[in-house]
């Protein structure tokens, strides 16, 4: 699952360079211009990509392993 | 003169805030910088939104939307979305953790930690500190363009300040600002500072809302909102609803801009104030959908200003546009309201102060004074007399106008040539302090020139190559944002140099990886 969550990360990446609908001034829905919905809901995808990632990739070890030391 | 009230009841209310921390302050240096480290999730999650969304993410969003259409979202809100979420994850739980373990307050503690040497502190505190005044600079001239613009006409009676049509004048409308600032940054410490943050995001995504609903009825006319909504977007042009005006290889290059959250000195320190490293998961989720909350508004407002029937007058300065909207189609006191929203936006900058004071304190004062050698009232004293003068610098330089999106790009795009010195320090054992050091000088030197080469940023289109380089066939370099460069060149001299010369010590090494 780890590798599966970060696969969704770099997917996220790929998603964000929508060329094929660069000139597309056509509301969807007829409310937000297509590039505004797209991006928007890109930004929903990401919030559930990153979910998966702190549920399943987070870093245990740092949740116990941190101990105050005094600073030199 | 609503308006002007209503402002001046809002810095009130952040002094009054600023008090308040420094009556439960614990009087310990940790508590005023990193406030105990005792932040939960939810506080972490509003301080730290509010510490990045600045007036780049309302005053600028807007007018560069106005400029150049709705992909303005895709350039830097989306991107935002996927990478301040992957910089918190990979980098900020790490340093988190380490921050506690070793008694970090400052980046430069840590980089001298993990290096082994003392040079490479020399080496990036002056430019830290450049790059913070330029972040800085955004909320100062974002704040005093804002409460200039919409308290036009509120001295007409006495017949004060003609020259900005009876408002307050921008900079003494910055200087008032940011001496509101400097007295709950001094008094409050890092806890007034996340505290009046958290207000500030409430403040700012709730106005933020009410300003696009207000805006959208005013200019659709009906009393349908989503048909307002479609009437005010279908009034644009087809180029301001598509991305016709933003070239491919531009919005590829956008991406590697929000990799500079990684270096924000004062984000580090927001990221010190949390509790647990359970806390960050909040942020990492959260980020995405906060940041649409926002730029969503935001971008929408500053197309739909671009169109004739908005009564933004056409050339409008793109730092004027959001306050041109607002004066235009709110009646007074939503219009005061509304400003306190954006000023709550553009006076974030409160982080970066402290962070450059914490800086300062530990990084130059305490660190290379002999123990003992100043009381902690002189280093007090110190502190408060160097914020003192960043701020006089940053107000000076406010006095020069630029847009301020193309301001944010240059310091992000500074910080962003230091991500590869972060990443390495925290994942790479090879990593050694000449080729540290190799990699900050590389990022002020190619900063420098391209920033030289930009007419200091007044080219608001400046691009790296300045033409295409072709390659092999039909394949060229184009064009690209300055950071890719920067980035590349940072990284090269990183690498190289750290595989030329000898690796760190074991001993250092097992202070900061597990086997």
């Amino acid at each position: 699952m780890r590798y599966a969550t970060w696969l969704f990360v770099c997917l996220l990446v790929v998603l964000h360079q929508d060329y094929w609908q660069w000139n597309d001034a056509s509301l969807v829905g007829g409310l937000l211009p297509s590039a505004l919905a797209y991006h928007a809901g890109l930004s929903i995808l990401a919030a559930v990509v990153w979910w998966l990632v702190t549920r399943y990739s987070w870093h245990e070890e740092l949740e116990v392993d941190t101990v105050e030391e005094p600073r030199a | 003169m609503t308006q002007l009230l209503v402002i001046i009841a809002y810095l009130l209310l952040m002094l009054v805030i600023g008090y308040a921390a420094n009556r439960l302050s614990r009087g310990t240096a940790v508590d005023y910088f990193v406030a105990s480290r005792s932040l939960g999730p939810v506080l972490l999650l509003l301080s730290l939104f509010s510490t990045t969304m600045t007036a780049f993410a309302l005053v600028g969003s807007t007018g560069r939307a106005y400029t150049l259409g709705v992909g303005v979202y895709g350039l830097l809100a989306s991107a935002s979305g996927i990478v301040h979420s992957l910089c918190f994850f990979l980098i900020a739980v790490p340093l988190w953790s380490l921050g506690k373990r070793h008694g970090y307050t400052t980046q430069i503690q840590f980089f001298r930690d993990r290096l082994d040497s003392d040079w490479i502190g020399v080496l990036l505190f002056p430019f830290l500190v450049g790059l913070v005044v330029s972040y800085a600079l955004l909320g100062v001239v974002g704040s005093g363009a804002v409460v200039s613009n919409v308290t036009k006409g509120a001295f007409a009676g006495c017949g004060w300040f003609p020259q900005s049509a009876y408002g307050v004048p921008a900079p003494i409308a910055s200087a008032v600002v940011s001496l509101v600032v400097f007295v709950y940054v001094i008094f409050g410490g890092m806890r007034g500072t996340a505290w009046a943050n958290a207000l500030q995001t409430v403040l700012f995504m709730s106005f933020g809302v009410v300003t696009f609903v207000v805006i959208a009825n005013s200019l659709g006319g009906t009393d349908d909102f989503l048909e307002n909504v479609r009437q005010a977007f279908l009034a644009t042009s087809e180029a301001q609803r598509s991305r016709a005006k933003i070239p491919k290889p531009l919005f590829l290059s956008f991406l590697f801009i929000p990799l500079s959250v990684a270096m924000f000195p004062h984000v580090f320190q927001n990221w010190l104030t949390a509790r647990s490293a359970g806390a960050f998961k909040w942020p990492i989720v959260g980020y995405p959908l906060m940041i649409m909350a926002l730029w969503l508004p935001c971008v929408s407002l500053g197309v739909w200003a671009s169109a004739p029937s908005s009564g933004v007058p056409a050339g409008t300065s793109e730092n004027q546009v959001l306050a041109a909207l607002v004066h235009q189609h709110a009646g007074p006191l939503l219009a005061g309201l509304l400003t306190a929203g954006v000023l709550a936006a553009s006076m974030s900058f409160d982080s970066q102060i402290i962070a450059v004071g914490t800086m300062f304190t530990e990084d130059v004062v305490v660190h290379y004074a002999p123990a003992g050698r100043f009381s902690d009232r002189q280093i007090i004293v110190m502190t408060r007399l160097f914020i003192t003068a960043v701020l006089a610098v940053t107000l000076a330089l406010s006095l020069f106008p630029r847009a301020v999106f193309d301001l944010g790009l240059w310091s992000f795009s500074g910080f962003t040539g230091l991500f590869p010195l972060v990443y390495a320090a925290l994942y790479w054992r090879r990593l050694t302090a000449a080729g540290a050091m190799a990699s900050v000088a590389a990022t002020v030197a190619i900063w420098s020139v391209l920033f030289y080469r930009s007419g200091f940023g007044q080219n608001a289109k400046y691009a790296f190559p300045e033409s295409p380089i072709p390659l092999v066939g039909q394949w060229v370099v184009p064009p690209m944002l300055p950071v890719v460069t920067i980035l590349c060149v940072s990284t090269a001299a990183l690498v190289s140099v750290s595989l030329c010369t000898p690796p760190p010590s074991s001993g250092t090494l097992s202070k900061f990886f597990r086997d």
